[in-house]
């Protein structure tokens, strides 16, 4: 990619984005941040405490609360989901509880967070980029008419309060900060994954406030008449393993793919892949890492045969360590792993694998320490 | 049975480069592409088609180049291809582009007939929001089907519709009613080649272009820049890392050896790991 310059200025520096235009009266009422809890089947998403943690702070710049939005069934899943928000930090939770959104359908829970934000005007509402989120978020945005700045991976709070958006584009070789400038809410979503998850705190319960939802199930065109979990399925925590290995075309074939789970195995981590074995077929598309995949934040991160094109960087640069093998010494890998090797994954991976096996080994764990 | 499919032609995001001093994204000889996700939608579209019967259209908003993304898709075999062209819509954000896409959709069937089924990809690889589709289902109000895996099956007499969809921790399936959105999700399906007939007609056929005026739109301040509430104030390079990689000496080593050197490595950045990965490994 070459060398790049270094970008100084700050996000913060400038007051409604440099501009001279004031929000339009029927705007300012709207106060707060919200962050919209996720709870699908009975489990909170652990990207709504990534998003507890980033609206704590913009509350806290803002001098405004932070409210936790609860959208379920009346079930004791719904009730802890609420308590978890208190945990995260919450200052308040909205809370509406009915039946009909007992499974995500987009017509009832659109319905039910467009009412909330109408009713109590939120000036920031964040919610997570899942499949769920990313639904939502668009039609809440579009029946609100308001902007919606969608995977971003930085929030900051300018000198006069508007929200500055940061998010990758063409594919994350650049950067660019967003403003939802005359509309509010400033809507935003996050990638699981992209923030911090944030220490859980033991506050007491707060407020909650309860909201009606009108609406009646038969007004509700789409059923669901089924679910097939992947629970069983291994892949279901790729974005949340703690130690990920992850193969490219470097690997050569796809019966070398083998190598890359023994070792993935062998250290209890997940594994995936960049977008070419994707495209080639070689793996599912839910192991895809990267700008198109998924988000990772593990503590080892191992990237064979990778050559760490932009787009699969932004998935990966949460990690705390970065471990590179790739045969090219000019690898764009190299430029943000933390320890390179330059090698032929294909040949390495089963010596790598050999020599955790040892190491880790129960006898000499205890003498290596 | 009517079916638009929604598609957008982008830089193939593989190949562009940044240039070094000016930060700015070097678009010259970055080939176009249909959006990759798009070419899914086509391809379910073009299958439900040949089982149900009906008409195919492509509709793509963008500069007149886009006319090449339209044809190409022609070339897979849809039957009719419409193009929003209109420097009005320079700068839209995903409000102001659905709002001109639900717009022309809304023409496409006064023109041609109502759509039971509009199509888009999951997301498109240089936007990457996912959010245009939901805009448009939104405005439209048709029934908004997001991440669909597979059709299972549609009932044209009863007007409805069963979808699997993705979801975190699963897949739901939906039974739903036409008119309907469809967000495709990527997939095994291996997108067609298109006859030869159907290359031949692509390379006749006059595709329909239609300006802002043209595709029904009256207010133009809902479009482009003035219609997009969201503003990029500022684009810059990621920051590079401070520090490069430590490399491992590769030279004249035996593999084995080289691992070793990883792993004490690996376990000095991390002291902690070790003990997690012992208690968490299954040697």
């Amino acid at each position: 990619m070459g060398t790049r310059k270094r970008q100084a200025p700050p996000p913060a520096a400038l007051g409604r984005a440099g501009t001279k235009k004031d929000l339009p009266d029927h705007f300012k009422s709207y106060r707060h941040v919200w962050v919209f809890i996720e709870l699908e089947r009975g489990q909170v998403h652990p990207v709504s405490f990534e998003l507890l943690g980033e609206g704590r702070r913009l509350a806290d710049q803002l001098g405004v609360q932070l409210a936790g939005v609860v959208l379920g069934p009346p079930a004791d899943s719904t009730r802890h989901a609420v308590a978890e928000a208190f945990a995260y930090d919450a200052d308040l939770v909205y809370l509406v509880e009915k039946p009909l959104l007992t499974d995500y359908r987009n017509e009832a829970f659109t319905k039910a967070l467009t009412d909330l934000v109408n009713a109590y005007k939120p000036e920031i509402l964040l919610l997570g980029a899942t499949t769920l989120g990313r639904d939502l978020a668009g039609s809440v945005a579009t029946t609100l008419l308001t902007g919606l700045t969608a995977d971003c991976t930085g929030l900051d709070v300018d000198a006069d309060g508007s929200l500055a958006a940061t998010r990758p584009t063409f594919g994350g070789s650049l950067l660019c900060t967003i403003y939802t400038l005359n509309c509010r809410p400033q809507m935003a979503t996050v990638r699981p994954r992209v923030m911090c998850m944030p220490q859980r705190s033991n506050k007491p319960t707060g407020r909650v406030i309860r909201h009606d939802l009108g609406m009646l199930e038969e007004e509700i065109v789409t059923k669901v008449v089924g679910f097939l979990s992947d629970g069983q399925s291994e892949n279901a925590n790729l974005a949340y393993a703690d130690v990920v290995v992850a193969g490219g075309l470097g690997l050569g074939a796809a019966d070398n793919l083998q190598l890359l789970k023994n070792l993935a195995q062998t250290i209890g981590g997940d594994y995936g892949c960049s977008r070419p074995l994707v495209q080639k077929g070689w793996m599912a598309a839910d192991r895809q890492i990267g700008q198109t995949g998924k988000t990772i934040r593990p503590k080892l991160y191992i990237a064979a045969g990778i050559s760490g094109a932009v787009q699969h960087r932004v998935g990966v640069e949460g990690a705390d360590l970065i471990v590179a093998i790739n045969t090219d010494p000019n690898a764009p890998i190299f430029d943000f792993a933390n320890i390179g090797i330059v090698a032929d994954a294909v040949s390495f991976l089963p010596a790598l694998t050999e020599v955790f096996i040892r190491r880790l080994a129960p006898g000499n764990s205890s003498e290596l320490r | 049975m009517h079916i638009v499919v929604c598609i957008k032609q982008v830089p193939d995001s593989a190949q562009i480069r940044v240039h070094p001093v000016t930060n700015t994204i070097m678009r010259q000889g970055v080939p176009t592409i249909i959006n990759p996700y798009d070419l899914f939608a086509l391809e379910e579209a073009l299958k439900v088609r040949d089982l149900h019967g009906g008409e195919v259209t492509v509709l793509a908003m963008g500069p007149p180049m886009a006319e090449e993304a339209l044809r190409k898709a022609l070339t897979y075999g849809a039957n009719r291809a419409v193009l929003l062209t209109d420097r009005h819509f320079a700068g839209s954000d995903t409000l102001a582009t659905s709002f001109a896409l639900s717009q022309a959709i809304a023409q496409i069937g006064n023109s041609f007939g109502v759509p039971d089924i509009v199509f888009t990809g999951k997301q498109t690889i240089d936007g990457d929001t996912a959010q245009v589709g939901p805009g448009i289902a939104k405005r439209l109000n048709l029934v908004q089907l997001t991440y669909v895996a597979k059709i299972t099956s549609i009932d044209l007499s009863a007007r409805s519709i069963t979808v699997e969809r993705l979801s975190e921790g699963g897949t739901q399936v939906l039974k739903s009613q036409l008119p309907c959105l469809i967000t495709m999700l990527e997939g095994k399906t291996v997108i067609r080649r298109g006859s030869l007939d159907d290359a031949l007609r692509a390379a006749r056929s006059a595709i329909v272009k239609w300006s802002a005026a043209e595709a029904g739109i009256g207010d133009i301040t809902k479009c482009g820049l003035r219609g997009s509430p969201t503003v990029v104030k500022r684009v810059f390079a990621p920051t590079p890392r401070e520090k490069k990689a430590v490399q491992i000496d590769t030279t004249e080593k035996r593999v084995h050896d080289i691992a070793e050197e990883v792993v004490a490595c690996i376990f000095t950045h991390q002291p902690t790991l070790q003990h997690e990965l012992t208690s968490a490994g299954s040697v």
